[in-house]
């Protein structure tokens, strides 16, 4: 017992903050949200128990969790293939050849830096209203904008443009990856004759398949999560006609508006368990699609 | 650039020919090289320019923000800034000192607990080490919003809503994964013969973490505290919710205010106040561009 102690009171010594924060505040979280999602409570009397009445009041009746589940999905669906595209466009613009790669990389990662902030969702909000500065820039070349965040059928697409805009970090995570691709490669590709485009096909995107992996799980679990910017553009609401209602924006409204902290910590649940299928699916495909260098096959 | 691999005074005409032929790449590779500069200038311009946009109408008088896409002030209205600063009910200097305290003391939280469980994880020796190292892993993947309301409920019972505690104390918990998982990347590159020199110099693990492994980790300090310095400035989500008095409100609170009152609130004096509270973000960018971007790179953080 004393030898035990003497082996283990150090690393437990300068892992205790870490070790009480992670039972207060993750692990028993955690367990009590699942314990909350089975009963119904308001913050006012005490939580009552309920069975599995919130989950299956949210997958057949509630419509706006399917509408919430859409919207995310969507945004999802768009919004990282195409943050993931333009960054791996740009690193690759800015791999070869450049001296100045330096000024051209800052001013690309300035608006990820920015982003998550409260300024530039108002800026957002702004720049898309029926008089802002995208309508005018529209005007000059004689087309008629309308109000892109009040319109249901656009105002998603705004907010998958303001993730694009932060397409920064992504980039940056690409272009170390393409600093590690080894350029005899691409010369004796060059020396074979084989066209730029087989080149990326069959050299660039195979020895970037890590990278593309580790951007590709990270962006979607953020994209799932993505939360301040919807919320300030739609006003806290998910308006117009729930067409900005992204799931975080539902969770938060039901608990902190309406107080069904019940109803919110299963829906919360369900974020949970589609984030952990997501990784799960995409860790197990992996082996399909992503070798690493130092790998036998 | 080297152009006299071959000997321009050959006669011999193969020689010739491989010279013209690499003078004629030289030339196309210099084209191509000027029109990626072209097409590069011109995106920056792109993602550049609603940043502009929000400083320049941050400037504007308030009939000229909508209705003109000059970016140039025709006449420069400094009092945005003044009247913006006043236009609450409060004064931005309160939103400020709010959001100062909260962001100092939270780095400061950061840098203590984070460094603290990763000098565990790299270097000491304790049962129980890979499963702890495994379960810090998955922490960082599980979305806030299912451990908000938990955290909501504990922190109403200690009456800890409409304080600091709730958004201060889980900094000094480690509660951010992705710092300490940084810096236990670094402190496995510190070689061990320093930590093993100094234990047999009689010095005990506080004394090595402090006085060897530090020291030493500057760098990697250096760069979780400016990432958690711009993320607790930038933080909503939980002032939100933790911050109902609008004497404790932080700035992006304070930010939010304007979006409500719209309509009655002028639209230079929000943007003039927008454009402030990226101030500290900026400087901190250009300060320390290259260990922001070196650690992004190294750590795949956001």
């Amino acid at each position: 017992m004393r030898r035990f102690f003497r082996r283990n009171a150090a690393g437990y010594l300068f892992l205790s903050p870490w070790l009480v924060g992670f039972f207060l505040l993750a692990l028993g979280p955690i367990l009590a949200s699942l314990y909350l999602s089975f009963t119904h409570y308001d913050m006012v009397s005490t939580p009552r128990w309920v069975g599995v009445d919130n989950y299956v009041y949210m997958f057949d009746r509630d419509r706006r969790f399917w509408r919430a589940l859409s919207v995310t999905f969507h945004y999802v669906a768009i919004a990282v293939p195409l943050r993931l595209a333009m960054a791996l466009a740009v690193a690759m613009l800015l791999d070869k050849g450049l001296r100045s790669i330096g000024v051209y990389r800052a001013i690309f990662y300035l608006p990820s830096l920015l982003g998550a902030s409260i300024a530039i969702a108002i800026l957002w909000r702004e720049m898309f209203g029926l008089n802002g500065m995208v309508n005018e820039a529209l005007a000059m070349i004689g087309i008629t904008g309308i109000g892109w965040i009040t319109t249901p059928s656009t105002s998603l697409y705004t907010i998958v443009i303001l993730a694009m805009w932060q397409f920064g970090s992504p980039m940056l995570i690409f272009l170390a990856g393409l600093r590690g691709i080894p350029r005899d490669l691409y010369e004796a590709a060059e020396i074979d004759g084989t066209p730029k485009w087989r080149q990326f096909f069959r050299i660039t995107l195979p020895m970037l398949a890590p990278v593309l992996f580790f951007n590709l799980v990270l962006q979607t679990i953020e994209a799932f999560k993505t939360f301040t910017s919807a919320f300030v553009i739609s006003n806290g609401s998910g308006a117009p006609a729930d067409s900005l209602l992204f799931y975080t924006v539902y969770l938060f409204n039901e608990a902190f508006k309406f107080f069904r902290m019940g109803y919110a910590s299963a829906l919360a649940w369900v974020l949970l368990i589609i984030i952990g299928a997501f990784t799960a699916v995409a860790f197990a495909t992996s082996k399909y699609w992503v070798h690493y260098e130092n790998e036998r096959d | 650039m080297k152009t006299n691999v071959i000997d321009p005074t050959s006669w011999d005409d193969d020689a010739r020919i491989a010279r013209g032929i690499k003078l004629r790449q030289q030339a196309t590779a210099r084209r191509a090289r000027l029109l990626k500069h072209v097409f590069l200038i011109a995106f920056s311009g792109i993602m550049l320019y609603p940043l502009l946009w929000l400083v320049a109408s941050s400037l504007k008088p308030e009939d000229q923000i909508f209705g003109s896409l000059s970016l140039w002030p025709s006449e420069w209205r400094w009092d945005n800034y003044t009247q913006g600063w006043n236009a609450l009910p409060l004064s931005f200097t309160v939103f400020y000192k709010n959001s100062a305290i909260v962001t100092v003391l939270s780095v400061i939280g950061n840098l203590l607990s984070c460094s603290f469980a990763a000098y565990a994880f790299a270097r000491l020796q304790f049962t129980g080490k890979t499963l702890f190292f495994g379960l810090m892993m998955m922490t960082m993947m599980i979305p806030y919003h299912v451990v908000l309301i938990p955290q909501y409920v504990l922190f109403l019972n200690l009456g800890w809503v409409d304080t600091y505690l709730p958004l201060i104390v889980p900094r000094f918990l480690a509660a951010d994964g992705f710092f300490v998982f940084l810096m236990v990347q670094f402190f496995r590159q510190i070689p061990r013969e320093l930590d093993e020199a100094a234990m047999i110099d009689g010095c005990s693990p506080f004394k090595i973490y402090w006085a060897v492994i530090l020291p030493l980790s500057l760098p990697a300090m250096a760069t979780a505290a400016i990432f958690s310095l711009i993320w607790v400035w930038e933080d909503f989500l939980a002032p939100l919710i933790y911050l109902n008095d609008i004497n404790s409100y932080t700035v992006p609170l304070a930010l939010r205010l304007f979006v409500d009152q719209e309509g009655q609130s002028a639209f230079g004096q929000m943007f003039a106040m927008s454009v402030l509270s990226l101030v500290p973000v900026l400087l901190f960018f250009v300060a320390f561009q290259k260990l922001i971007i070196r650690g992004i790179a190294t750590s795949g953080m956001k």
